[in-house]
């Protein structure tokens, strides 16, 4: 059994803002879950991901304790925020653009999970 | 065991008020730590400040003041803030008309200065400090022209010694974020400044508590519909021990929520290398750090493991990089993308018979794409949409001239606009620069003053 999620059906995100860098922490809601991002979720997945946004390189921090990876974006906001033409110039929205992400899990993957909670239309 | 309670106050310049109040109020806490400064901050100061040389510290510090003082006087609650931005005497002089004015002359005000590096650039320089970009390694030669401001990021220790001094309300300005928070807990705690693990516990927390309603459950990824009452969130509140380990909780009654899953997207914040968050004090491992829900909107905050701090510290400067024109446009069902899509065609050409010339531009379609560009589907025929297209202009008379170009659109170009025309402000662009300074070039010129508010300036 293999099935596709989007990220957002089960992880959280935030995104901030260095200068012209900026970050997306990614965090698994299971250990099963830490394990699959690990796999599925490469820094070249990242950059491809992310499209123009990105200019420089993508670096992946893993950080256990609570079962995040931390994505670094280098050159990834147009000069920075007071540099910045777009309506987002801190990247806020970074976070849910990776939640976008669609990864492919294994049998197992989703044990003890919660899947594709969404707020009442 | 020893410990001090310790709230935030402000998150950013532009936060209310409200969530300070009901700490001071409910909170149970000694002091408040108010973090105002983003790097954008420092830019969008450096602009008042060259319209006016009195200004250039956060605006709302003295409306803050009034509304705290009186509370905080009567319960014996210090306040720590870095609102003097790049201009903390003009902040503490604020500050002090305020205290006056409420009567409070024996009011002792401590002031940090020292960070401010904006007339010293060549010297450093011909001291032995490069300033090469921190992150792309480029010669600051590149911009050195266009340079309007520096700041260097100072630790905890001034504002300790202003705490030392009896100061009652602290004002910094480019004191990192965490380190506000530092300095009532090595204050109090009489932690040393080789503690390692534990200035690193006060980084955690103080990283944790900066951002105001961020580790409470604003802006929260997870199940934001259930977080009660977000309109009266209550801000984090921290009880730090001695030994290092904390508990992160918020005034009772308010709104929000603390659990492990809110906390822990403000862990990782603007985090870069997680095994090492470089703090002027301490160098702290995030990937150290254990959390665990011990009550009902308290979590417990411990392990944090730290090293030696950093040789050198942080600096930021600011530099003129042209001047954005924003265009808006609103489209209407039928066929609105290809409407938009014919106004940026239309704008580029009637930009080019004014002369404009755009050094570079964005398009984007809110409600479609605007911030998650590429990877977001565009629908088939879609209601409605916001064009945007911001360019960049070496002038400011090109800037200013570019967004009068959409109006006439109105009339003159497809049908049926849907708002959104009138001309948008511009803006002049800072180019941030990040670079590392020995600490040796800065620390020595770091002064503290506490006086009462009542004695002679």
């Amino acid at each position: 059994m293999s099935v596709e999620i989007a990220l957002a059906d089960v992880a959280q995100a935030r995104s901030g803002d260095k200068g012209d860098l900026a970050n997306v922490a990614l965090f698994a809601p299971t250990d099963a879950l830490y394990a699959a991002f690990l796999r599925e979720v490469t820094s070249e997945r990242v950059r491809a991901h992310f499209g123009r946004y990105v200019q420089g390189r993508v670096e992946r921090f893993e950080v256990p304790n609570v079962r995040a990876l931390n994505f670094v974006l280098h050159e990834a906001l147009g000069g920075g925020g007071a540099r910045s033409l777009r309506s987002d110039p801190l990247g806020k929205s970074y976070g849910s653009l990776l939640l976008r992400l669609r990864i492919r899990l294994e049998e197992g993957d989703l044990d003890g999970a919660i899947v594709g909670r969404r707020a009442a239309r | 065991m020893r410990s001090v309670r310790i709230g935030a106050g402000q998150g950013f310049y532009g936060d209310s008020v409200d969530g300070a109040l009901d700490v001071a109020r409910h909170g149970d806490v000694r002091y408040i730590c108010f973090d105002g400064l983003a790097e954008l901050t420092m830019a969008i100061l450096q602009r008042d400040r060259m319209r006016d040389s009195a200004l250039g510290y956060l605006r709302d510090l003295p409306a803050f003041m009034n509304a705290l003082l009186p509370l905080c006087r009567e319960r014996g609650i210090r306040l720590i803030t870095n609102a003097g931005g790049i201009n903390p005497a003009g902040a503490a002089a604020a500050v002090r008309e305020v205290a006056r004015r409420l009567g409070m002359d024996d009011l002792r005000i401590g002031v940090a200065l020292g960070d401010d590096i904006t007339t010293r650039i060549d010297e450093l320089r011909a001291a032995g400090a490069p300033l090469r970009h921190l992150d792309t390694g480029a010669d600051i030669d590149e911009v050195r022209q266009r340079v309007v401001f520096g700041v260097a990021y100072l630790g905890a220790r001034p504002l300790v010694e202003a705490l030392e001094q009896e100061a009652d309300v602290v004002v910094c300005g480019r004191v990192a974020d965490a380190s506000l928070f530092v300095a009532p807990m090595v204050h109090e705690l009489g932690w040393g400044w080789d503690d390692w693990d534990r200035l690193a516990a006060g980084v955690v927390l103080g990283h944790l508590m900066e951002c105001s309603g961020q580790a409470t459950g604003g802006n929260f990824s997870g199940d934001w519909w259930d977080v009660p009452e977000l309109d009266r969130i209550g801000y984090p509140v921290c009880e730090m021990r001695e030994d290092g380990t904390a508990r992160l909780s918020k005034p009772p009654g308010t709104g929000g929520r603390v659990s492990v899953d809110t906390v822990k997207e403000q862990l990782l914040y603007e985090v870069l290398d997680p095994r090492a968050y470089a703090n002027p004090d301490v160098i702290a491992d995030f990937t150290t750090v254990q959390l665990r829900q011990v009550d009902s909107e308290v979590v417990e905050v411990a392990g944090v493991g730290g090293r030696a701090r950093p040789d050198d510290l942080k600096a930021i400067l600011g530099y003129l990089d042209g001047y954005a024109g924003t265009i808006t446009i609103g489209y209407s069902w039928p066929d609105a993308m290809p409407k938009a899509r014919r106004a940026v065609e239309l704008i580029g050409r009637l930009a080019a018979r004014h002369g404009l010339r755009p050094l570079e531009q964005v398009v984007e379609h809110i409600g479609v794409d605007s911030v998650h560009g590429d990877a977001a589907p565009v629908p088939e025929d879609i209601n409605e949409v916001m064009l945007r297209i911001c360019a960049r202009f070496a002038t400011e008379a090109e800037a200013k001239q570019f967004p009068r170009l959409a109006p006439p659109l109105a009339l003159n170009g497809p049908p049926f606009i849907a708002g959104g025309v009138a001309p948008q402000q511009t803006r002049t662009l800072l180019g941030t620069w990040p670079a590392l300074l020995p600490r040796a070039m800065v620390e020595p010129g770091v002064e503290v003053h506490v006086d009462a508010a009542g004695a002679p300036a």
